[in-house]
């Protein structure tokens, strides 16, 4: 089974975030960065499913070019070899420019499975694994939690809302978009690692792979939201906060 | 015909908790550009709409659409479209939604702007706003080009309690659907385990999230819980590393609680978690992250390491 898997480069969740100049995204030169956890599990199923019936994983990233790192990471834990989609504008770009771009690169691999996480987490839009499966002419189902193949088709657990689930047939090819923390990650080994750096990583520019459509949407500008609610904040030392804290748990909202 | 059409989730013909917060999306956006709201509903539930003022509910019905699917939702919901041509089509923002209103809007050619917080009308436009980085930063988003123009609601932003009461004629609409159109095959509906534990009767919550680092660290919250005297919660990644069990998880795959106090420790507040305890009477929140979410939703915080502030409110609370 061919496995191409999408992952994204996100900035590291505890990164302390700034809007930059041009007011349409964020501060970027000076922040970590790490694989989006939803693609981290979505990689991990495409590496168990291969352990399993064999042949290839394959992962696909449109990111700027720093995002070789993850890339690295992911081959190092054990996909086969990648296609980087180089691109700097990956913050403004909305999800069904990037599925088109992302299915003009794979046209010629043709994956009996592919496989997403179920949202990024920095633009969030959750909608990058269902856009591709349609603009591909794929079948897809999202938020997955378990895959189990057989005969040239796959039965899936969904998570549904309020601690429902779902199994649902899909014939392959197919989408899936895989939901976090159903399985553990593994960690690349120093084998691993090493033979990393052997893999192929194929270069493709985002520019020749636009698809010819007009944007639909316009992302304006981004900022911190104003607050609300009226909050009381202690940010002194932890024992001072906490005394302040329990008194006006008991004097004002008298809770306890 | 232009107008704003709600497309409302139901289940068994009952509608889901966020249809309604979708219509009073509709409600708001249509009487802001004076446009005629109409609601699609997809099987039964029509009938908990019509004491709402909407100028048509359809009901799309068709064998095929009994049990969900995404091909049978998308292709019922591409025909009522080129039937009626509506200028906004609204969703809540549900997992269902999720599932199929991507695919739609793509097979139109347009981008569905997800999980919507709130919205504004400028210079006769609508703008959008949604959240980036797990809620810690805004984003106004515009449709561009011709409609239709794709949103999906966020779980509390609109609120069902502003609906304008009225009448609503109900209007049956044909579905041309044939079984091999239908590539998916849904299978039953199932929970995993009986819920031991009902967070819903608890009066405080002490819920504990991925600041706890590791699983031997969960007893200094444990600890905090019982010197409160409430019920030990926690929010997704630790019911999914096993460190306690899913009974005990808050949020949109969890439970959903409104307890006097609720006390979010090493959460960052997330909007799944958010969803699920944002109607607590009285929010805590500790975080070592000023930035984090859940400050946005606390009526009291404090910020510092729970190591050091969760001990110091246990002996805070002997006093």
């Amino acid at each position: 089974m061919k496995i191409v898997v999408a992952i994204k480069q996100v900035p590291s969740r505890d990164s302390q975030l700034k809007v930059n100049t041009s007011g349409k995204w964020i501060e970027d030169s000076d922040l970590s960065w790490e694989i989006n956890e939803p693609d981290a599990y979505a990689l991990e199923s495409g590496l168990q499913l291969r352990e399993k019936s064999s042949g290839e994983v394959v992962v696909i990233c449109v990111g700027p070019s720093g995002a070789s790192q993850t890339i690295r990471e992911a081959l190092a834990k054990g996909a086969d070899r990648a296609i980087h989609i180089d691109t700097e504008d990956y913050g403004s770009s909305d999800p069904l420019a990037l599925a088109g771009i992302m299915a003009k690169a794979l046209e010629s691999e043709k994956p009996d499975l592919l496989l997403t996480g179920l949202q990024s987490d920095d633009l969030g839009y959750g909608q990058t694994g269902v856009i591709l499966a349609e603009v591909m002419g794929l079948p897809h189902a999202t938020i997955i939690m378990n895959i189990e193949e057989a005969g040239g088709k796959i039965t899936v657990k969904r998570e549904l809302e309020d601690g429902w689930f779902q199994h649902v047939e899909i014939p392959l090819p197919a989408l899936l978009t895989i939901q976090s923390g159903a399985t553990k990650l593994r960690y690349a080994t120093l084998m691993g690692i090493k033979k990393a750096k052997t893999k192929e990583v194929k270069k493709l520019s985002a520019s020749e792979l636009q698809m010819d459509l007009p944007a639909s949407i316009k992302l304006d500008r981004i900022y911190f939201p104003v607050k609300t609610k009226h909050s009381q904040i202690f940010d002194g030392p932890a024992k001072e906060s906490a005394a302040k804290l329990i008194e006006k748990l008991r004097f004002e909202a008298r809770v306890i | 015909m232009s107008g704003v059409l709600a497309v409302l989730e139901q289940r068994d013909g009952v509608l889901h908790k966020m249809a309604l917060e979708a219509l009073a999306a509709a409600q708001q956006i249509g009487a802001a550009l004076n446009l005629p709201v109409f609601t699609a509903v997809l099987g039964g539930g029509a009938e908990a709409l019509t004491g709402y003022k909407i100028d048509k509910i359809h009901v799309l019905e068709h064998e095929l659409l009994k049990d969900y699917t995404p091909d049978g939702y998308t292709i019922a919901l591409k025909q009522l479209i080129a039937a009626h041509h509506p200028t906004f089509v609204l969703f809540p923002h549900t997992y269902q939604v999720r599932d199929f209103a991507p695919k739609l809007a793509t097979a139109l050619g347009r981008v569905l702007v997800s999980d919507v917080i709130s919205h504004r009308i400028e210079d006769g436009k609508t703008v959008m706003v949604r959240q980036l980085f797990q809620g810690k930063i805004n984003a106004d988003i515009r449709f561009e080009g011709e409609p239709p123009y794709f949103a999906s609601i966020q779980a509390g932003a609109f609120r069902a309690d502003t609906l304008v009461a009225g009448t609503a004629p109900i209007d049956k609409f044909a579905v041309d659907l044939k079984p091999d159109q239908i590539r998916t095959k849904p299978l039953e509906l199932f929970r995993e385990s009986a819920r031991a534990v009902d967070l819903t009767a608890a009066d405080i919550i002490v819920s504990v999230g991925r600041g706890i680092k590791e699983a031997d660290n969960i007893p200094i919250v444990q600890k905090l819980a019982e010197a409160f005297g409430g019920e030990l919660a926690a929010s997704r990644p630790i019911c999914d590393n096993g460190w306690l069990p899913m009974e005990r998880q808050v949020g949109s795959s969890g439970q959903t609680v409104a307890p006097k106090m609720y006390v979010a420790v090493g959460i960052s507040g997330a909007i799944q978690h958010l969803v699920g305890m944002k109607g607590s009477k009285t929010i805590v929140a500790i975080n070592k992250d000023p930035e984090a979410p859940i400050f946005e939703v606390a009526d009291y915080g404090i910020v510092g390491d729970l190591f050091e502030v969760v001990p110091a409110l246990i002996e805070a609370l002997k006093k």
